[in-house]
């Protein structure tokens, strides 16, 4: 009878806090839900899974004399089949750690089953930051960026580099309004302004018209607060109408991956802001390069966030010998991060790991020397500056 | 008698069912089987029944789970008037959409329902009470009559006593005065209006009823699972429905029943059905598998249109059929 | 500056031919849906699919044996009609005889298929694909720059469309094509072989869903996912139009992308949905749809 088992087994977890140390199942189960085949599949997907799996490896596959497991599945951006594979991997499964990748609804929703079942959930992929914000819960991690962060990277950064006036292209949906908010706030603050904005449908193919409203306004920046494929064609787009050669393109959500759809040619001058990018130094080099004979691309942010989150999970569990969520969150938020990835500290009160980020701009076809070079790091950008601070978090948890 | 049989049939089924948690069945897994089984059922009495295939019945699912959600975490009511606001919205939706596509038929009644449901998910997608593409999370289960929902077993019975009456339901209405007019509006729509009936009223009525019950299976969806997404409403999730109907066997009772869990299963173990054909025949492609649902779903609708037409339950009762018919003397 | 509802007249024209490109490609699109349906009495809902492997085809054979675009403009057509050929003798014409359902669900499942495909071999983040040298550039009209390629775009489509209008209408074969769809069994004890005529025209469909595919390549993403949001758009405008006369397949279509385009300029959060919303008060008032005969 699984069922009363696995019930059982709950029951025995809970009576093991505050008892001695304990890992459950005597495995270390870690649990990965991505969306591995649609439109987020090149920045995490199956290449994030593998940059898991290197950092099991490289801990020997043991922790605190414990054998690591490793499972993954597509969620297929379905926050149904993310919320659903996550119950049914922490009730019957075992699973100790659930690391969530792309799509802020699966995200939110993993969230809650993590919080439920009192085990925690490091969300790296999504953006949303109502994951340490109104949906914050004590098993959260919100690891690697959030829209605020991208949003005041970029505006605050470019602004005070010079490019004062700004003319937004926003998706036509809460995420792009709150990315256009955000950015817009701190473009403010930075001295700049914000000339107008026009908002598109999303999935929308043809953005010429949108466009050329843009470059009507003659404004020194133009923002792009959508994301995929949006922009992709938007830089398409404005390349071909020659917006480029008047304004400055600032891509409030944009990978390395992006990049290479696109290529230097259209999208060289351009501005954005990212956690990581494996050419920043030495150790990043070393470590994008195993990742490269392994998928065969350099890695994105996020797959760089995947391996250092699961590395500190692992650090952890060495240091309290137990996968108790409870013991694991309190010591993953008290010990520091710092590897190739980040330097910095989860904040204990919402989950929220505080890393500094950078502001890339594009490199010219000329410039770049070898295949995936293609940023220049103009400006590192504090952490405390780019996430949203406490005194201004909507998190319940947070004691103002 | 052929009904009493039946009743006895579905009453086995659904006892059976009663019993899985205690069999070892992950109870989330078969609430969320039976939730897209009354999908698949509700969809079944529009396209097996009455002839009228829905491009676009997710927009019932989703819209019903939006507002069940929004009912229950926002305005705070107790479940089943959460349940019934999530059954009226869709019901609502079913008749602004039946009104507009009945006025074509066949392709044209097709295209129109995709066309809608489209419209709905972009409207879908621009609300600020849908979340967006963060969705509607946190949805509180409460209680029913003193039962507290947030355990998974006692949920599961209201599940199952839900789906039920869904099915119930549909048999009813399937096999009433009002469900042989549908039937003869599929066999041949022109006798139909001959013989005096207002085909357009039926098919109407046929449509809110599907709608409603589709909405039925969306509210309680949200219930079990906590969230409404705009995957509800996406137009992938419509033809989601249509290979599970199709799968199963179109025309049939227990035929989308079947269906359902035969593609949610697909869906939750593709990666591990990739792995152990992977490991069986040493071809590292189908480790890919599990990343393509899109395209293991595809083939499955293409192989059921051209060779299974009847689908799983149609095939086993053309075989049982057979079977039947065979005198003794050849079976040897 | 002359201004017409608060917009200046430069921009407003400019908007115009903007939605005439956009115009264009719904023109190809429910034109090649329209000469399926006519002739098979299918709806093809791996037309969507067809059109993003013109557009991966193109960019194959631009990667991988180095051609030219002009010439992908011919070959990519071509193959895909081919695979139009195979799809036809192999799956679609198991299906004549029973209800015209099953087609919309076959090719609702070539859809999914082909795209999983494409998706596992490709991914989603899209193609590099750059405009042909030659149509590089923008021109300066006085009211506004209008890139050389999108001027290409709509000269090509309009007389793709215009091409096929006249064989249809105007020639022996298309004449034959039109008896086929009223009566084939009359047209074929005539001794012409109705089959052929049938995968032909699914053929001559798809081949041109592609034309349109290499035509977007270089102003769109080339992704196993492009064809999928267009080909509900092009329903509607299947179902606006009415599937009867060619003509108005292509009528429909460009009037639909000037619509679509005066919306972005004057209220541009109902883009998306204008389409549908017309699509709705057509099937309110005229259910045959603008140019459709009553069935």
């Amino acid at each position: 009878m699984k069922f009363k088992l696995s019930n059982l087994a709950l029951a025995g977890l809970f009576a093991s806090v505050g008892a001695q140390a304990q890992i459950s199942g005597d495995v270390v189960k870690i649990g990965f839900l991505t969306d591995m085949a649609s439109v987020y599949a090149d920045l995490d997907g199956a290449g994030g899974a593998e940059a898991i799996k290197m950092a099991i490896a490289d801990h020997k596959g043991m922790v605190a004399g414990k054998k690591i497991e490793f499972v993954f599945a597509d969620h297929q951006n379905k926050a149904d089949v993310a919320a659903s594979k996550a119950r049914e991997w922490f009730d019957t499964q075992g699973v100790d750690l659930l690391v969530g990748g792309t799509n802020s609804g699966a995200a939110l929703a993993m969230a809650k089953v993590a919080a439920e079942k009192k085990k925690p959930f490091i969300s790296i992929g999504a953006g949303s930051a109502r994951l340490t914000n109104e949906d914050c819960t004590p098993y959260t991690i919100h690891y690697a960026y959030d829209t605020v962060a991208l949003a005041n990277g970029t505006g605050s950064a470019v602004t005070k580099g010079g490019g004062k006036t700004w003319y937004f292209l926003t998706a036509d949906y809460a995420f792009g309004t709150s990315l256009q908010a955000d950015a817009t706030t701190v473009i403010t603050k930075s001295g700049g302004k914000v000339l107008g904005s026009v908002k598109h449908p999303l999935n929308a193919s043809d953005f010429s018209s949108f466009l050329l409203q843009a470059q009507g306004s003659g404004a020194q920046i133009l923002g792009l607060a959508n994301a995929g494929g949006d922009t992709v064609n938007a830089i398409k787009a404005a390349n071909e109408f020659g917006i480029t050669k008047s304004m400055k393109m600032a891509g409030l959500l944009m990978f390395i991956n992006d990049i290479h759809s696109l290529g230097l040619k259209t999208t060289q001058g351009m501005y954005m802001t990212d956690s990581w990018y494996w050419n920043e130094s030495p150790e990043a080099r070393a470590w994008a390069r195993r990742f490269f004979e392994k998928v065969k691309r350099m890695p994105s942010s996020v797959q760089a966030a995947d391996y250092s989150a699961v590395s500190h999970y692992l650090d952890a569990i060495d240091k309290t010998k137990t996968d108790d969520g409870d013991k694991i969150m309190a010591a993953m938020k008290a010990m520091p991060v710092n590897d190739f990835y980040a330097q910095g500290t989860v904040r204990a009160q919402d989950g929220r790991f505080v890393h500094d980020m950078f502001l890339l701009q594009v490199k010219t076809p000329a410039e770049s020397t070898e295949p995936w070079d293609y940023f220049k790091v103009v400006q590192k950008i504090p952490g405390e500056e780019a996430y949203t601070k406490l005194s201004e978090s909507k998190c319940p948890l947070v004691k103002k | 008698m052929k009904s009493k049989q039946t009743l006895l049939g579905f009453g086995a089924l659904f006892a059976a069912i009663a019993l899985l948690p205690w069999l070892g069945v992950y109870p989330i897994f078969a609430m969320k089987v039976m939730c897209y089984a009354l999908f698949a059922c509700a969809f079944n009495l529009l396209i097996g029944f009455t002839g009228l295939l829905s491009f676009g019945h997710a927009a019932f699912l989703g819209v019903a789970a939006y507002a069940c959600g929004h009912a229950l975490k926002v305005w705070g009511l107790p479940t089943p008037l959460g349940l019934l606001v999530g059954v009226g919205a869709a019901a609502l939706m079913g008749l602004v959409f039946g009104l507009l596509a009945i006025r074509r038929a066949g392709i044209y009644f097709a295209m129109i329902t995709l066309a809608l449901a489209q419209m709905l998910y972009f409207v879908f997608l621009q609300a600020s009470f849908t979340g967006g593409e963060d969705g509607l999370q946190s949805v509180p289960r409460g209680s029913l009559l003193g039962l507290d929902l947030s355990s998974d077993l006692h949920l599961y019975y209201l599940v199952l006593a839900l789906f039920a009456f869904g099915v119930w339901l549909i048999y009813r209405t399937v096999h009433s005065p009002f469900g042989q007019v549908l039937t003869s509006i599929r066999e041949n729509e022109a006798r139909a209006t001959s013989l005096g009936y207002d085909v357009s009223q039926f098919k109407l009525l046929a449509f809110v009823l599907s709608a409603a019950l589709a909405g039925l299976a969306g509210a309680t969806k949200t219930l079990v699972l906590g969230f409404a997404t705009l995957s509800d409403a996406l137009w992938t999730t419509s033809g989601l429905v249509i290979l599970m109907t199709l799968v199963g066997g179109m025309g049939t009772m227990t035929g989308p029943m079947v269906g359902a869990l035969v593609i949610v299963a697909l869906e939750d173990k593709i990666g591990d059905l990739g792995k152990a054909l992977a490991d069986a025949s040493g071809i590292d492609w189908f480790n890919g598998l599990g990343e393509s649902v899109s395209l293991v779903t595809g083939l499955i609708f293409i192989a059921c249109v051209l060779l299974f037409r009847r689908g799983v339950v149609g095939e086993l009762g053309a075989l049982w059929e057979k079977m039947r018919k065979t005198p003794d003397k050849l079976r040897a | 500056m002359t201004e017409v509802f608060g917009v200046p007249l430069p921009a407003l024209l400019g908007q115009l031919l903007l939605g005439l490109v956009n115009g264009s490609f719904y023109a190809m699109l429910s034109l090649g849906l329209a000469v399926i349906f006519g002739m098979l009495n299918i709806i093809n809902f791996a037309h969507g699919a067809l059109y993003m492997m013109g557009a991966f085809f193109a960019w194959m054979g631009m990667e991988y044996l180095g051609l030219n675009y002009w010439a992908m403009l011919v070959l990519s057509p071509l193959a895909v009609g081919l695979i139009g050929v195979l799809i036809e003798r192999l799956l679609l014409q198991w299906l004549y005889r029973l209800d015209h359902l099953y087609g919309l669900l076959l090719t609702f499942g070539l859809t999914l298929a082909a795209e999983g495909v494409f998706r596992s071999f490709y991914g989603v983040g899209g193609q590099q694909f750059a405009v042909p040298e030659a149509l590089q550039g923008a021109t300066n009209l006085g009211f506004m720059i209008l890139p050389n390629y999108r001027a290409w775009v709509v000269l090509a489509s309009i007389t793709v469309c215009m091409a096929v209008w006249l064989v249809v209408e105007k020639t022996p074969l298309g004449a034959l094509l039109r008896a086929g769809t009223e009566n084939p069994a009359l047209v074929q004890a005539f001794g012409v072989n109705v089959p052929r005529l049938v995968t032909l025209s699914y053929a001559g469909g798809v081949a041109l869903a592609a034309f349109a595919g290499v035509l977007a390549a270089p102003i769109l993403q080339v992704s196993p996912l492009m064809g999928s949001n267009l080909i509900i758009v092009v329903f509607a405008v299947v179902v606006i139009g009415g599937m009867g006369s060619i003509l108005g397949s292509i009528l429909t279509g460009l009037a639909l992308g000037v619509v679509e385009g005066l919306t972005k300029v004057f209220y541009p959060e109902a883009s998306n949905t204008v389409v549908f919303v017309i699509m709705a008060l057509v099937l309110m008032v005229r259910p045959a749809g603008l140019f459709g005969k009553e069935k």
